[in-house]
Parts: structure tokens; C-alpha cells; sequence
């Protein structure tokens, strides 16, 4: 009897230890995919940077020389879409979360959030085309990429600005409320001041996603090439994401630029990644010194 | 204005701003309805989504999505069963066996590989994952679906992998102390107990990240290959439906059939990936996690 228990237990504890090799194999298997991608372009475009190839416009047919058009449009592209999406995102999230009674109305703005942040990138890009470009005629530009990326970021920080206003204690109402202050004081004195860190950090990841975006400007915003640097919100930019498709697939020597295309996506993968880790640093920073 | 009508008033403004997600929608059905339709004025309902030849710049032209919708839906199911046993099983290790310092760096990988962008993986896959694909099996072309299914998978680790966890950090914790309490080791827990508590919440995640592997759309532009045809093997190209849209839209003139035709394409994506969502809501709020009172 007590020699069968024991060799249950020993199986029941092998069937344990199984499985968590299983587990961290997937562990390790994930964080080796990005580590071994991260190490890749860096080890293959780090050669490709340099001061020129930063601030230096893109040469012979775009075979030499260096990216700087694209790097400034995707700048302009991304303050564009921030400067659309977070007004309206933190609104939004205001009326969710400091007026908003459970009811029929709510839950559908909640699954049209939902729907909306699971729209395809190349759908908003043909909603881009259709809208903005055709029928508000603003042609292919910055204004109309801004717009179209600005409401794709949309979802994302209307997600964190609720985080950021629910975490506010109840309290810091209540003693505003007590104090005769009105309601929407309360919201812009109150609330608002203590939940922007976690809005910042919010934006931050929409400013990211923004970056790194391909699909949503190939229609709207992104030139294959402009050799003046953009006048006015209603010319086309050259862009990050777009100029790495282009030169890996229609350049004329694709297999001669490989240096300036591991170079360009080493500086989009910094930029990106540098967004998030600043995103994810203010936030453990936030975890460890809340005041309540 | 006194304060009351104030209050009232500025109430009503945000509301109007809460409505801007559901306007945002309208809107790009709208688009997508005036540039689709009249594709359907030339070619049936069912022509277009059952044809079998998508040759849209032949004259005449052939306006069949099928294998365009088949190739979409493979490379689909292929990525979710390579992200869903890595995706959740890496949720479990964050939720219920890693210690804090690894939770911590492992939380971060993943967040930082959802920030990674699509066209860096299809870089990645085109010029990394591609030649050895060919090599090691000795393939006319390494940009197919066991390729785009890889880089997809990656894509969709995050959601799937974030949404789990947190649906596994919800299962109360007398739970697991009960089954503790009963004898039950670690692992018996997890796969009897927590892991049953919180399928619901696993679910959502799986059809999350399926939305985003159908949707996706540098990857497959970039790496499977562009083959227009209903694939025979797992190592042939083909054509899903984003890369179609990307690929083609740049290139045909406005309110030509084509440009038509391409944006009926993105009408198929938009309600299938809303389906997508939709179910996934449906799950998430039916078999809702309440407390231990439902379970």
C-alpha cells in the first residue's frame, strides 16, 4: 500500500517536473526570438551608422547616402498622430471612467473600442486612401497619415488613460467633492494631474506603434522618394517603416543595399524599442514611488 | 449659465468625445462600403468570394478572392498553432511559477516584441528565414507559408500571451488553496484548477490573436510569397488578402474595377476580423469571471 503511494507520488511529481521544463522551454524559446532578431540587425546595421547616414539625404537612386528625409517624416508623421489621438483618447477615457453609468450605450462604445483597436493596419490605410486623401481631397500627405494613424493609435490610449484614471484613488474625489468643489474641477484639478503619468506612458506606446506603422501610410502619407524635404501638412514625407519595404523589395539593387537596409532597420527598431523601454521604465518608476 | 447646466453641459461634450471610437468605425465602413461596392455592379456576391482566379490587370479581368481568403486563413491556422501552446504556456509561467525578477524581464520581452514593428519581422523573414528555409529544404523560393506562419506566430505571442495572464491572475486564490489543501501538487493545480477557471479568459486571448495574424499585413506582403492559388503544400507561396490590398492598391488607377475589387477585399477583412472581435467579446462577457460565486 504504501510502496504503490509512493511511486504515485514520484510520478505525480515527475508529471510535475515535465511539465514545467515544458514551460520554460516556451519561456526561453520567446526570449531567444527576440533576442536573437534584436542581436541580428544590430550586429548587421551597426556598420551602416554613421553621422551622414542620419543627417544625410538619400543618394544615386537610393543606393547610397543616408536617411535623414525618412527619419524626419516619420517624426512628423508620429507628433501629427499624438497630437490627434491623445485629446481625444483622454476625453474619452474621462467620460468612461469619471461619468459613465453601466448601461446599453456604454458597453457599445466598449465593443466599438474593442472592434476599433482590432481593425487591420491595411484597412485603416484603405480608410485613410478613401476619406482623407479622396474625399477631404487632402491628397497623399502629412496631414492625411497623421489622421489616419492617429485614430489607429486611438484604442491603445484610451485603454491606458483608463487605467491611469481608475488607479486615482476614490478618496481624491470624494475630499474634492466634500469641499464644494464641482465635478468637472474635481476632474481637472484633481484626477486629471494625478492620473497623467500613466496617460504619458499611455501615449508613449501609441507613439511606438505609430513609428513603426507601414501599412496604415502607404496609401496616405508615404513617398517612395521626395528629394525636398516637406513644405507644408499637405505634401507627402518619406518614412521609416515604408522606406525599409521599399528598398527590400522594388530597389533596383536589392541585394547591393542590404547594408542601408539593415541600417535603416536597426534605426526604426531603436527608435521603437527606445519609445517602449522609456514607456516601461516611467512606469516601474511609478509602481515603486506611488504616493497612495 | 449657472452651475448645474454647466456641469451638464460639459458632461454631454465628453460623452460626445466617448462616441468618437464608434464614429472612427462608421466611418471606415462607410469608406470601405462607397469604394467597395460597385465592384458588385460588375461581379456577383458570389463570383467575387468564391471565384477561384484573382487575375484583377487581365483584359478581361478575373475578380475571384478565394484563394485569397484561403491563403489568408492558412497562414491563420498555422501561426495560432505555433502562438497559442508558446502564448499561453509563457502566460502560465508568469502567472503562477516565475520568480518575481524573471516574471519582471519576461513581462518586458514580451511587451517589447509586441512593440517590435510588422515590417522589421517581414525584413527579418525575408532575408534571414527565407535562404535557410530554401537550403534545408531545398525549395524554389524560402517566402511561403511555413514562413509567414512563423513571423505571424511571433506577432501574435503578445496578445495572446498578455490576455491569458491576466485571465489566469483573476482565478481567486482560495482556489488554489483548496487544491493545495486537497494534496494536489503544482502542477495539478494549474492544469485542473486555474487553467479550467480561466479558459474563458484564454479563449478571448486566442481569438484576439487570431485577429491580428488574419489582419496582419507587411509580414505576409513580405513573406509569403504572393502566389494567387489555393496552396498544395505548406511550403508553397501564397497570396492573403492584406498582401493583396497592400500590394496592388498602389499601383491601380482610382475607381478603376481594380481599385474596386480591392477595396471589396478589405470589406471581406474588416467584418472577418470583426467577427473575430465579436467573438471574442461575446466569450469574455458571458463567461465572465465574477468571483468564486459563478464558478
Amino acid at each position: 500500500m504504501h510502496q504503490i503511494q509512493a511511486s504515485t507520488m514520484k510520478w505525480r511529481y515527475l508529471q510535475q517536473s515535465l511539465f514545467f521544463a515544458l514551460i520554460r522551454g516556451a519561456a526561453l524559446i520567446i526570449t531567444l526570438a527576440l533576442g536573437g532578431i534584436i542581436l541580428y540587425i544590430i550586429i548587421h546595421g551597426i556598420s551602416a551608422i554613421s553621422w551622414d547616414f542620419i543627417t544625410k539625404p538619400p543618394t544615386h537612386s537610393m543606393t547610397q547616402g543616408g536617411i535623414m528625409p525618412a527619419i524626419l517624416g516619420t517624426i512628423y508623421l508620429t507628433v501629427g498622430a499624438i497630437s490627434i489621438g491623445l485629446p481625444l483618447g483622454v476625453a474619452s477615457a474621462i467620460y468612461l471612467t469619471e461619468y459613465a453609468r453601466q448601461g446599453r450605450v456604454i458597453r457599445l462604445i466598449r465593443v466599438g473600442i474593442n472592434c476599433l483597436a482590432g481593425v487591420p493596419s491595411v484597412v485603416f490605410g484603405l480608410f485613410g486612401l478613401a476619406f482623407f486623401v479622396i474625399i477631404f481631397k487632402f491628397g497623399s500627405s502629412i496631414l492625411a497619415g497623421s489622421l489616419t494613424l492617429g485614430f489607429l493609435i486611438l484604442p491603445t490610449i484610451i485603454g491606458a488613460s483608463e487605467e491611469a484614471l481608475k488607479s486615482v484613488p476614490k478618496t481624491f474625489r470624494e475630499a474634492s467633492l466634500a469641499l464644494g468643489v464641482s465635478k468637472w474641477q474635481t476632474i481637472f484639478r484633481i484626477v486629471l494631474p494625478n492620473a497623467l503619468p500613466g496617460i504619458l506612458t499611455g501615449s508613449i506606446l501609441g507613439i511606438g506603434r505609430a513609428a513603426g506603422e507601414t501599412a496604415p501610410i502607404m496609401f496616405t502619407a508615404a513617398a517612395f522618394f521626395t528629394s525636398k524635404l516637406p513644405g507644408s501638412v499637405f505634401d507627402e514625407v518619406m518614412a521609416l517603416p515604408y522606406h525599409i519595404y521599399v528598398l527590400a523589395t522594388a530597389g533596383t539593387n536589392i541585394e547591393e543595399t542590404r547594408p542601408i537596409q539593415y541600417g535603416t532597420v536597426l534605426v526604426l527598431v531603436a527608435l521603437v524599442l527606445g519609445i517602449n523601454m522609456i514607456a516601461i521604465i516611467i512606469r516601474a518608476y511609478m509602481r515603486r514611488n506611488k504616493r497612495w | 449659465m449657472n452651475r448645474k447646466t454647466k456641469e451638464i453641459f460639459i458632461k454631454y461634450i465628453f460623452f460626445l468625445f466617448a462616441l468618437v471610437a464608434i464614429i472612427v468605425l462608421a466611418m471606415i465602413v462607410f469608406s470601405l462600403f462607397r469604394e467597395g461596392m460597385p465592384i458588385f455592379k460588375q461581379v456577383s456576391v458570389k463570383d467575387f468570394l468564391f471565384g477561384m482566379e484573382w487575375y484583377p490587370t487581365f483584359d478581361p479581368p478575373y475578380f475571384g478572392i478565394f484563394p485569397l481568403i484561403v491563403g489568408s486563413f492558412i497562414v491563420t491556422i498555422f501561426a495560432t498553432l505555433i502562438a497559442v501552446p508558446l502564448g499561453v504556456l509563457a502566460a502560465i509561467y508568469i502567472s503562477e511559477i516565475a520568480p518575481r525578477s524573471i516574471k519582471e524581464v519576461l513581462k518586458s520581452v514580451i511587451e517589447l516584441l509586441a512593440g517590435l514593428p510588422s515590417v522589421v519581422l517581414g525584413f527579418f523573414g525575408m532575408v534571414v528565414i527565407a535562404p535557410v528555409l530554401q537550403n534545408v529544404f531545398d525549395l524554389p523560393t524560402g517566402l511561403n507559408i511555413v514562413n509567414a506562419s512563423m513571423i505571424l506566430a511571433l506577432m501574435a505571442i503578445p496578445t495572446i500571451s498578455s490576455i491569458s495572464e491576466d485571465a489566469l491572475y483573476a482565478v481567486p486564490q482560495e482556489f488554489k488553496e483548496a487544491s493545495y489543501a486537497l494534496g494536489a501538487t503544482k502542477f495539478e493545480t494549474i492544469a485542473k484548477v486555474i487553467f479550467p477557471a480561466a479558459l474563458s479568459g484564454v479563449t478571448t486571448a486566442v481569438m484576439l490573436g487570431m485577429a491580428r495574424a488574419i489582419g496582419e499585413t507587411m509580414v505576409v506582403l513580405m513573406v509569403a510569397g504572393g502566389a494567387a492559388a489555393i496552396p498544395e503544400s505548406i511550403f508553397d507561396s501564397v497570396r492573403p488578402m492584406p498582401a493583396s490590398i497592400a500590394a496592388e492598391m498602389g499601383e491601380t488607377p482610382y475607381r478603376s474595377l481594380h481599385y474596386h475589387a480591392l477595396f471589396a477585399t478589405g470589406m471581406v477583412l474588416f467584418f472577418l476580423t470583426l467577427t473575430f472581435n465579436l467573438i471574442a467579446d461575446y466569450v469574455s462577457n458571458k463567461f465572465k469571471q465574477t468571483g468564486s460565486a459563478t464558478l
